[in-house]
């Protein structure tokens, strides 16, 4: 009875979704709005600017370090959640 | 039909929202607690595949600037999904802790069985 | 209990994907890559010894200081290079006019790239050795020793 119900309503949603999907830009097209704007000043300046010709590492460590520094406090604070989960509040000797 | 046309062009994005679909269902069926965190993963990967689709130019090449290339992908939604998958990898491993304080608790890793067991206990 | 399949396995495909590792992180700013993927290789390889020698000699075993200076290493070195920017004069984390940035396309260019990339890697090699101990020992037992 629970996973009729859980079925039907998925479906429901997944026809929802896919319905949403048909109204986007087509796959591929070079004039959707995602590539306007910060793309080509990405690819025109960054090997000028950075000295590096991997795209995607000039971006997430020159022109956008501090949010890659933010990942990486939350690569350390997972860590110290998992430790603090399996190891804390014992009195150790 | 129209529709149908355009659903076959973003066939990508039609695949990633299949797989959202089939990561909700396992995690909402299944009584185990390690599959409910599976159906987690699958859903953060279909959401990965959804955002690098959108970066896709007919044509391009890969963002790596060398002789001779007319027109690159686009490289912004790729460095987007790093900083996610690194979230997912956390999120993942924070919930197989709190299974492993779940199953030194009480003794097993069924959902409905530990729903009861704290029923019992708490009576 | 020793295993003498693992042992042979481990020993031509330890060094193996740790030299693969160090080939993609050295090379993050020429080819696809850059220091996560590089980190969670060597950060394989760093499990796999640990589960190859896990029940041998306790001369083997990886103790829990090293992952620890691993990541904390990696985010000295990410911290660092971005003071440098404020010592110079400039904000935090530049690139620009603070470190040699070369020309595109060899390997000793672009600055705080390949010094942060390397940074990133030591730092999430140590996390997911770190985590993989953890979840494998299994934390204190209820009335408090391990």
């Amino acid at each position: 009875m629970r996973k009729a119900i859980t079925v039907v309503i998925l479906l429901g949603i997944g026809v929802l979704f896919m319905l949403m999907v048909a109204e986007m830009p087509l796959y591929g097209d070079p004039n959707a709005p995602a590539h306007q704007g910060i793309m080509q000043k990405y690819i025109a300046d960054s090997a000028r600017d950075t000295g590096a010709i991997n795209t995607i590492a000039a971006i997430i460590i020159d022109y956008r370090a501090y949010d890659t520094l933010g990942e990486a406090t939350v690569l350390f604070v997972a860590v110290v959640a998992v430790t603090a989960a399996l190891y804390g509040g014992y009195e150790h000797a | 039909m129209d529709i149908i046309e355009r659903l076959w062009a973003n066939i990508y994005y039609l695949a990633s929202v299949i797989l959202f679909i089939i990561g909700f269902h396992t995690m909402l069926t299944h009584n185990n607690l390690l599959k409910k965190i599976m159906g987690m993963n699958i859903m953060d990967t279909s959401l990965f595949l959804f955002f690098v689709a959108i970066g896709y130019i007919r044509g391009g090449q890969a963002p790596i600037l060398r002789e001779g290339v007319v027109q690159y992908v686009n490289p912004v939604p790729s460095a987007l999904i790093l900083t996610g998958i690194v979230i997912s990898v956390s999120f993942t491993a924070f919930a197989l802790a709190l299974v492993v304080l779940l199953h030194r608790q009480y003794g097993t890793i069924d959902a409905d069985k530990i729903i009861a067991l704290r029923s019992k206990r708490h009576a | 209990m020793h295993d003498m399949i693992l042992e042979m396995l481990g020993r031509v495909l330890i060094p193996a994907t740790q030299l693969f590792g160090a080939y993609i992180l050295f090379h993050g700013h020429l080819s696809p890559g850059g220091g996560f993927s590089g980190g969670t290789i060597i950060g394989a390889s760093f499990i796999f010894y640990s589960l190859v020698y896990r029940f041998t000699a306790k001369k083997h075993r990886l103790k829990h200081e090293t992952s620890l200076l691993f990541e904390v290493g990696g985010a000295l070195i990410y911290v660092g290079a971005g003071l440098v920017g404020i010592l110079a004069g400039r904000h935090f984390l530049t690139n620009q006019g603070v470190f040699p940035i070369g020309e595109p396309g060899r390997l000793w260019s672009s600055g705080m790239i390949l010094l942060v990339t390397l940074g990133i890697g030591a730092k999430v090699a140590g996390t997911v050795f770190k985590l993989f101990q953890e979840l494998l020992e299994g934390g204190a037992e209820p009335d408090g020793h391990h």
